[in-house]
């Protein structure tokens, strides 16, 4: 099989022609209702689709192994009837852009079949179903989404399904780009497919680093394939996305009032598609995970700027992008040492799921949520172990955390090597997946290396809290002083006087951080500065919030005047 | 055939025919920049010199805001990342960029290049340059002498131990003394921290935190006495006394309380009131 013949390769075509390539390559279906007249991508070289199609067509000896074990054989040409029905009504759905029924198929019935009939098989395949929608090749595409999908949750994916699944997405993608799609799809599955897409890659990249157990035939696979799951093809294909869909462009206008998103959810209420201008939106938190994968947290966090996550947004309207928002930029944040913006971010998340999750028990991201959820625990402990501003969270979530880590919280506030212990076990438990994105080396003799990037992460991050390990004592001290000499803390910390000193400018430099402006920004607890030989602490009290009460009570007051007022006069 | 792999394929999604921006012009590296390599970067010169011409230079920065994720515009980093060397000028941005590039692609990278992007982002602190570099380098790569090195020189800055820095950063001129304009960066590092820590302070912790004595100890005093606000004072019995220039960190009343301010358009709710 000639694999350079698929996913993006033949992008250097004129676009027209590049698109028609692409659709006819990847599948032979005739049309497609779900692109816009204008662009009738018809197959018109039957010789290129016809060996294509060879090329592309499923090979299911491997995927069939683990399902035959169940004694039911799979056929994954047999389409049971609820399985024809279901496809019938979601293409006629998507065609009749009735969004809320695609929800409902989508959410629901789709979840129902697959508990009920594929448990533990994969669900039809593209082939066999494609008769009963006309043969559409983009509701095809969308198929092989899901199938894929639902073959990554329930099963374990060979590596031939693996570099399938990455051409479906190129195709797929491609047609987003390059055709004029006629569709509308919920927000939900267009936040799915970055998130899966980012999934897989990650999935890939942990696969492929475990070379010591591949057999010759994987490794002939992994190196004739070696554009499945390339770092570049990802992260260009998000990239473009972006690009492609003017998101940047129209979030700014909208703040101008130019242009409606955030207010219809990234709907199009005027007979348009979303589908590009949504999936180009989410891949900027996809842009943000892929760089936290990579270490790259900086990057990650000007991928999101565009994203303004202090207020509601598309991303906040489904909730597994809300928590992979949050969780990635919190920790990025972490990492940058701004420990304050994540404690505030993980505050008001760890609250809004707090109030909201008894609505998602049902929602098949629901095991996810809580994962994410106790994940995002940990990272705030962390946080607020290194910068113990306990007044940014909000009173629910403070009893949470004591529940869950404030035994463990008390013990990380020592100098002492269990303490160390307990970082290192909560930073591995919560950190993302990281992965090392280049290729293997498949001379030498075959070394597992898909811990490198997590062990790494870890190292430096233990690095810094070893940095950071001596402030809480002096912490301790400053509390109960308001002025207290350098040659008594010295006394009582036990170290000489120079040593004080350099370890509370360490406490000032690691308590103020480097804001993305540049800008110096304090993230002390307590505060202190030293003159001469004297060390005067400043109690940092939360003041009062006046002035938005007055405003509120002079506006109640004026109202209840012109009540007055008018009773007067009847 | 490593042209074949991203470049090729995935280019055209970048940086094709059709413009992925909106304004239509696409940064990529012309050929007649390629050979005026004098103005390769320099838009407005370019720009002035042949304003018909429509492949214009951009400057890294502006490559890299459109190329992210480009394994063709490696070379250009690393000129770059020698041009910020020579001409005292500082990217992470571009740096991140190219450290990203040598993550994808192990076998392009360069240790020289890597170790002045490290030293760079030294120069940077109080900012977490370095730590957000080391991020992107594997820890193989880490092992080697000089990054060791480095990381120990970044261990001192980081807990304010400006003694053993110094020392350290004496035996190891060899690899620091590339890059000019290091041991300034590092003083006004220093002096940050200091002028975050203290009101007045010895002029002799000063002097051990900037690495200066006698002459030019005197000298940049001086200096930061006309420039900064500096105030020398004399204290009983012992040397002098340095008096930083307030600012909110060592004078914490200064702060603005953000429970002050209050937005515009809260106050915009009582105007028919006031009115």
């Amino acid at each position: 099989m000639d694999s350079t013949n698929k996913g993006p390769i033949l992008s250097h075509i004129p676009t027209f022609y590049h698109l028609e390539a692409q659709l006819t390559h990847a599948h032979a279906y005739t049309d497609s209702h779900l692109l816009s007249t204008t662009h009738s991508l018809r197959s018109r070289n039957p010789n290129l689709s016809a060996t294509t199609m060879a090329a592309v067509g499923y090979e299911y000896e491997d995927g069939l192994q683990s399902s035959v074990d169940g004694g039911i054989p799979y056929d994954p040409s047999f389409v049971p009837d609820p399985v024809k029905s279901f496809v019938v009504h979601l293409y006629r759905h998507i065609r009749e852009k009735n969004v809320y029924e695609i929800h409902q198929m989508y959410e629901t019935s789709f979840h129902t079949l697959s508990d009920r009939m594929f448990k533990d098989t994969p669900w039809p395949s593209v082939e066999a179903v494609a008769q009963y929608v006309d043969n559409d090749h983009v509701f095809c595409l969308l198929y092989r989404e899901m199938w894929y999908r639902h073959l990554y949750a329930r099963l374990s994916p060979t590596l031939k399904q693996r570099i399938d699944s990455w051409d479906n997405y190129c195709s797929l993608f491609q047609v987003v780009l390059h055709g004029v799609v006629n569709m509308q799809l919920p927000n939900q599955w267009l936040w799915d497919m970055v998130d899966e897409f980012v999934y897989q890659f990650q999935s890939f990249c942990q696969y492929r680093a475990k070379m010591k157990n591949k057999t010759e035939q994987e490794i002939a696979l992994l190196r004739q394939h070696d554009q499945a799951w390339n770092v570049y093809g990802v992260l260009n294909f998000l990239q473009a996305l972006m690009e492609k869909s003017s998101i940047i462009q129209i979030l700014e206008q909208e703040k101008e009032g130019l242009e409606q998103f955030t207010a219809t959810d990234g709907y199009d209420y005027s007979g348009g598609s979303n589908v590009l201008k949504v999936l180009g939106y989410f891949s900027m938190v996809g842009l943000l995970r892929v760089h936290c994968l990579l270490g790259d947290y900086q990057t990650g966090l000007k991928c999101l700027l565009p994203i303004d996550i202090s207020q509601q947004g598309v991303y906040t309207s489904v909730i597994g992008s809300h928590i992979t928002t949050i969780y990635h930029y919190g920790f990025a944040n972490l990492m940058l040492r701004r420990y304050v913006e994540a404690i505030r971010e993980f505050n008001k998340i760890l609250l809004y799921i707090y109030k909201t999750k008894q609505y998602h028990q049902k929602s098949p991201q629901y095991e996810q949520i809580l994962k994410k959820n106790e994940q995002m625990y940990a990272l705030l402990t962390i946080c607020l172990s290194l910068c113990p501003q306990v007044k940014l969270v909000d009173e629910t979530v403070n009893s949470q955390l004591r529940e869950k880590y404030g035994e463990k919280m008390l013990r990380m506030q020592r100098y002492d090597e269990e303490s160390f212990a307990l970082y290192d076990e909560l930073f591995s438990y919560a950190c993302p997946k990281f992965i090392t994105p280049s290729a293997p080396s498949y001379e030498e003799p075959l070394v597992n290396y898909n811990q490198d990037a997590y062990r790494l992460q870890l190292k430096l991050f233990l690095y810094e809290v070893k940095q950071q390990q001596q402030l809480s004592v002096v912490r301790t001290f400053l509390k109960v002083y308001s002025t207290i000499s350098l040659e008594k803390l010295a006394t009582y910390m036990e170290v000489d006087e120079s040593t004080l000193r350099t370890i509370l400018m360490t406490y000032k430099h690691k308590t103020h951080s480097v804001g993305a402006d540049g800008k110096t920004i304090s993230n002390a607890d307590i505060d202190f500065y030293i003159d001469d030989d004297l060390i005067r602490v400043v109690e940092s009290k939360t003041s009062k919030q006046y002035g938005d009460y007055f405003l509120r009570q002079i506006v109640k007051l004026e109202a209840v005047i012109g009540d007055m007022d008018r009773i007067k006069l009847e | 055939m490593r042209l074949c792999k991203g470049p090729l394929i995935f280019g055209p999604l970048i940086t094709g025919g059709q413009s992925l921006n909106p304004n239509g012009t696409k940064p990529h590296i012309s050929a007649s920049c390629k050979q005026n390599p004098s103005v390769r970067w320099s838009f407005s010169k370019m720009g002035r010199e042949q304003p018909s011409q429509s492949q214009m230079a951009y400057t890294v920065e502006q490559l890299v805001a459109v190329n992210p994720y480009n394994p063709d515009i490696l070379p250009d980093l690393e000129n770059y990342v020698n041009e910020q060397v020579s001409l005292q000028t500082y990217s992470l941005d571009a740096n991140l960029c190219l450290l990203r590039l040598y993550q994808f692609e192990p076998e392009r990278m360069s240790t020289q290049i890597v170790a002045h992007i490290l030293i760079k982002a030294l120069m940077a602190m109080p900012a977490p340059d370095f730590s957000l570099c080391l991020f992107l380098i594997p820890e193989r790569v880490q092992m080697d002498e000089q990054f060791k090195t480095l990381i120990v020189l970044s261990h001192y800055l980081e807990t304010a131990k400006f003694r053993q820095f110094w020392d350290e950063a004496a035996k190891s001129r060899h690899i620091l003394e590339v890059v000019p304009g290091f041991e300034q960066a590092i003083q006004e590092y220093a002096v940050h921290v200091l002028s975050l820590t203290y009101q007045k302070v010895p002029r002799s912790v000063v002097a051990e935190a900037i690495n200066m004595e006698g002459l030019s100890l005197d000298k940049f005093v001086e200096h930061h006495v006309a420039n900064s606000g500096w105030i020398v004072e004399k204290a009983q019995g012992k040397g002098q006394l340095v008096s930083l220039p307030r600012n909110e960190f060592n004078h914490p009343e200064l702060r603005r309380s953000s429970a002050d301010i209050i937005p515009l358009d809260h106050i915009t709710r009582i105007f028919p009131v006031l009115g």
